[in-house]
């Protein structure tokens, strides 16, 4: 490991203040990411500043119609929560298929959603169940929060906090994933909102990062079924292409994950 | 540098390392703890794998510094002095290992597997388990055979109890 300086904060005020005396910090917080990302010297952080033992940021919490998974909280936690699997079994479900059962010990949605990975999980729950992230800051709705591959609307220093699902009337998830990696090849993650809407978030298939499909959404909107994706036209231009899968090969599976999410969605 | 203090199989130590030391590093080259291997350094092999604080975590992935306070347990201290821990006799019985590079991860995974299922373990549940754990030798047959193995034995020897 190359050289840096780590900084243990005990909350999240002290975090920020420790970035803000840096030069070039950065928030460590599961490292399963960060970490690896530093041995490769993709990334050569003057500082780290670990939040992943913060108290405020640990824990999965519903209180009327919202689940709340604080930002520290590792994906095992998270697949395991009662909370978690009553309120949003397709959140509870999407955490306990990344990576592998040691990355989930240690990995967090903070900064899973703070990396924003093109072929991470988590934002494609954030973005279809249209989940507002609190930073120490401001809240953001997921609408604006994603922009481009490892792109956020974060600033500077700013820390997300938690993370707030609004418990939907339906939801599921499917992902074909790589299977070295584990990373997502396809992930489809289907709301039905309480209210009637449909929201639908790719992850691991565009150029852009996280998107929503339009054309899913409304099928799915006139009828609720696998069979409804069946005549959905999914254009391959702006979908990745690589030795894994061709833009058109993506294509394909935007459409079956869709199908498979609906039907675990029920 | 800093001072991190931690429990490494049941004793409690201090030991001075540079920020950027891996949790792997501090035990192989501070404590000569070299049971635990690195194999990857990238995360993906798990040849790595300790306890920390009851949970296998990939030791290369860690700075040494987030195991400060932590409860940390290697390959080295899982045996009752001269008695192997049912999951290495299993190992071993069924002879769940050829060259052995990562076999204390293997090991290290398969308790935390066995901890996590209690005994309702079948062959499909430990292959896709150990999806962390990358083996070059063996195809993995005897592996799977051995923790199924163990976990009979460590519920029969939790019983005892």
């Amino acid at each position: 490991m190359y050289q840096t300086t780590y900084h243990r904060a005990s909350s999240v005020d002290e975090a920020a203040s420790l970035f803000g005396k840096s030069s070039e910090a950065k928030f460590l917080s599961g490292g399963q990411t960060l970490l690896p990302v530093m041995k490769q010297r993709l990334a050569s952080p003057s500082d780290v500043i670990d939040l992943g033992k913060i108290k405020e940021l640990i824990g999965v919490e519903a209180a009327g119609d919202t689940l709340t998974i604080k930002a520290a909280t590792p994906h095992y936690d998270v697949a395991t929560s009662d909370v978690a699997k009553k309120a949003i079994p397709a959140v509870a479900y999407l955490a306990s298929l990344i990576g592998d059962p040691a990355v989930r010990y240690r990995g967090t949605i903070g900064g899973s959603l703070a990396n924003n990975d093109p072929a991470a999980d988590y934002p494609a729950a954030t973005l279809a169940l249209g989940a507002t992230i609190k930073t120490n800051k401001r809240s953001i709705a997921a609408d604006d929060y994603f922009k481009g591959l490892f792109s956020t609307a974060l600033e500077d220093g700013e820390i997300i906090t938690a993370v707030s699902f609004p418990i939907p009337a339906k939801a599921g998830y499917a992902k074909f994933p790589h299977p070295a990696s584990r990373f997502a090849l396809t992930g489809v993650f289907v709301a039905q909102t309480k209210s009637g809407d449909v929201r639908v978030a790719v992850t691991g298939a565009s150029q852009s990062g996280v998107m929503r499909v339009g054309a899913i959404e409304a099928a799915l909107k006139a009828n609720w079924s696998p069979l409804a994706i069946d005549s959905v036209n999914i254009p391959a231009s702006g979908l990745l292409s690589d030795i894994h899968g061709s833009s058109d090969y993506r294509a394909n599976l935007i459409k079956v994950m869709a199908q498979r999410a609906v039907a675990a969605a029920g | 540098m800093s001072t991190v203090k931690l429990t490494v199989n049941g004793k409690a130590v201090a030991v001075d390392v540079e920020d950027r030391t891996l949790l792997v590093h501090l035990l192989r080259d501070h404590l000569n703890l070299t049971g635990t291997h690195v194999g990857c350094d990238t995360s993906q092999c798990g040849a790595c794998v300790v306890h920390m604080d009851g949970r296998a975590v990939k030791s290369c992935t860690m700075l040494a510094g987030q195991a400060d306070g932590a409860n940390v347990t290697t390959i080295e201290g899982i045996a009752k002095g001269d008695e192997l821990h049912p999951m290495q006799a299993a190992f071993r019985d069924n002879h769940g290992l050829q060259c052995g590079y990562c076999t204390p991860g293997m090991i290290m995974s398969a308790i935390d597997i066995v901890h996590r299922y209690g005994g309702q373990l079948d062959e499909a549940t430990v292959r896709h388990e150990l999806e962390g754990n990358i083996c070059r030798c063996t195809g993995y047959h005897n592996i799977v055979k051995a923790v199924l193995d163990a976990a009979g034995r460590m519920k029969v020897s939790q019983a005892a109890e």
